[in-house]
């Protein structure tokens, strides 16, 4: 198997409060391969964007901190580069693009000056040659009329356009992968629909892999090649999209796709999951999932399920799929934990 | 080129006629306008308008009380008020403009640095200014300006110093609510060092701030500039300080009233001039009160 472009091993990342320690993450496992797109989902609260900020290492500390495991990309461990090679890495190699446009790009200056700025900091050219390059990078997003976008100021482009302005800023150094934390939340759904085609499109075009992070399934099942479903700061099932809407395993996953509601049965009122996401300041025990769980029996107040594949490219952190015995390629985590 | 200009900027520029439009409708803001403007182009001309040199002495006509040939008198040396009161307010605006340069510039600059990296930084800088905020202002002016020996550069260097904190408290204000905003998070997650984004992030978001407290500063610098020449430790003779023209002129203040009197009021309608406008200019750029 090639070595994957971003592998997250046992990641934790905790948030020391006045209130106490809020474990955000807990033994993250995570990889995404060369040219692949991963989604991320979950709802609010689960960590999605802090698991998408650690990898930039860009949790605010304090009160944030990772406080152990690996996240290896192209075989370095981004925790423990210096900060000149953490900064080349950022925006040339890794770039993110935000959930807000309207808050993503600094008000004072023109969408031409923010861009080339970018350009200019990891690429040795020139002011006009960068200009150029942000011209192409606006044509290739289907902007209209690049070149006077340029020119314009943030509150001047709608939402839609600013979030395309923002995927062709990220992706104008060509980035080996693009964190997405949830970029099309903020708009509205035809926008949506035209800013996740342009995105896909231009991804697959320079061959960048994408960590996509929405709490929308139906944006996940059109645009994500694996899925990771994230539950209480822990990855509980991992899978190809295929396998997963078909087969989910976990039963919070199957909770998940039976609270979308479908086009074609009657139904008076939305299927949701009993109970409330526990508290991350002192999660249960064993499985974090297991007080909502309709399935939970013996060990699940007390051991944590590790992730174990059940097929092939298929992984899941319960104790319902004893799966089969650690491999080298997915180790399972999380096990030693206090929880 | 102007086109271009006015293409690019057109937003800018719009914005800008609206500011002009919302001062010209704010009487205080128009009468501080005047008050700057008049004072200005008094120091502009001075060379041109005024009728007599300022440090040329004819003893043979001391302490002649205001008339038509001397509009304002003359002082004990024979030289004419006018003029030097002309020339005074040259002084007085480099003062003023040179002391907000310097202690805008350095108080921006460490407000932005303070408030950004905060922490260790941040409370180091804070307390240093706390401790320069300790002093009132015109004491630790007079202080420094005493122990850098008596000059007009050196008290500028002293009243600069003086204004460094309300700067940079004013700014790290600022810079604390602008690091939280997204756009910063976005220019760290695209690789930029923490200089970058305080010069080109954080400080171009606090420049509106920045020159509102700078109109309202210049008229106390003004008033601090004048006081330290009044003890002496500005504006040496024979230049027309306004704050040296009074020091002297106390001490003819019984019989001779025009000699302390109109500088002492240029000095009192500059400063009005320069707070008022601020005070407007502070309301109208204020986008909660804009519209």
């Amino acid at each position: 198997m090639a070595e994957p472009l971003l592998s997250i091993r046992n990641l934790s990342v905790q948030f020391f409060t006045y209130q106490g320690v809020v474990r955000a993450l807990e033994g993250i496992d995570l990889m995404i391969q060369r040219g692949e797109i991963l989604g991320l989902v979950g709802e609010t609260g689960c960590g999605k964007s802090v698991l998408a900020r650690s990898i930039l290492r860009l949790v605010p500390d304090p009160p944030g901190k990772i406080t152990q495991g690996e996240i290896r990309f192209k075989g370095e461990d981004i925790l423990r580069v210096n900060g000149k090679r953490l900064r080349e890495i950022r925006g040339n190699e890794i770039s993110m693009i935000f959930q807000e446009p309207m808050s993503s790009l600094n008000p004072v200056f023109t969408i031409g000056n923010q861009m080339a700025e970018v350009v200019i900091l990891h690429q040795r050219v020139k002011r006009d040659r960068a200009r150029a390059i942000c011209l192409e990078m606006l044509s290739q997003v289907k902007m209209p009329d690049p070149d006077r976008v340029l020119s314009k100021y943030p509150h001047e482009l709608s939402g839609g356009m600013k979030q395309r302005a923002m995927i062709a800023m990220e992706l104008s150094c060509r980035p080996a992968l693009l964190i997405a934390d949830e970029p099309t939340t903020a708009l509205d759904v035809t926008v949506q629909g035209q800013v996740l085609t342009i995105l896909d499109d231009l991804v697959r075009r320079i061959g960048a892999s994408v960590l996509f992070i929405s709490h929308d399934l139906g944006v996940i099942a059109q645009l994500c090649d694996r899925v990771s479903v994230m539950y209480a700061g822990r990855v509980v099932e991992t899978a190809p999209v295929e396998a997963l809407f078909a087969r989910p395993r976990h039963p919070y996953t199957v909770g998940l796709l039976q609270a979308i509601p479908s086009m074609h049965e009657e139904r008076d009122s939305l299927m949701t999951i009993p109970g409330v996401v526990p508290r991350l300041i002192d999660p249960p025990p064993g499985c974090r999932f297991a007080p909502r769980c309709a399935k939970r029996f013996e060990p699940c107040d007390r051991v944590v399920p590790p992730l174990s594949e059940v097929e092939t490219g298929h992984a899941v952190a319960c104790h319902l799929y004893p799966g089969a015995p650690e491999d080298a390629t997915r180790k399972s985590v999380g096990a030693g934990e206090d929880g | 080129m102007w086109d271009t200009f006015r293409k690019e900027r057109a937003w800018q520029i719009k914005e800008f006629f609206f500011t002009l439009r919302l001062l010209r409708q704010n009487p205080s803001a128009v009468a501080g306008f005047l008050i700057i403007a008049l004072v200005t182009l008094m120091a502009l001309a001075a060379a041109f308008v005024a009728p007599y040199d300022p440090i040329r002495i004819s003893l043979g006509e001391r302490l002649r009380p205001p008339s038509a040939a001397h509009l304002f008198g003359t002082d004990e040396l024979g030289r004419d008020i006018l003029s030097r009161v002309m020339y005074g307010a040259q002084i007085s605006l480099r003062i003023g403009v040179l002391v907000v340069v310097i202690a805008g510039g350095c108080g921006a600059l460490l407000g932005a640095i303070s408030g950004y990296l905060g922490r260790r930084v941040d409370n180091l800088i804070m307390r240093v200014m706390d401790v320069i905020l300790s002093f009132p202002p015109l004491v630790l002016a007079l202080a420094l300006a005493a122990a850098m020996g008596p000059s007009l550069n050196n008290a500028i260097l002293a009243v600069a110093f003086v204004m460094i904190p309300k700067f940079a408290r004013l700014v790290r204000g600022e810079a604390l609510s602008v690091k939280e905003k997204q756009f910063i998070t976005a220019a760290r997650a695209s690789g930029a060092k923490s200089l970058w984004i305080i010069l080109n992030h954080i400080l171009p978001n606090c420049v509106s701030s920045v020159i509102v407290l700078s109109t309202l500063i210049l008229g106390e610098t003004i008033l601090i500039a004048a006081s330290l020449s009044f003890i002496g430790l500005g504006a040496q003779p024979p230049t027309p300080e306004w704050g040296a023209m009074i020091s002297v002129g106390r001490k003819f203040l019984l019989d001779q009233w025009w000699y302390a009197t109109f500088p002492g009021l240029f000095i009192l309608v500059t400063v009005i001039g320069f707070n008022i406008f601020g005070d407007a200019l502070r309301d109208i750029l204020d986008p909660r009160i804009r519209r």
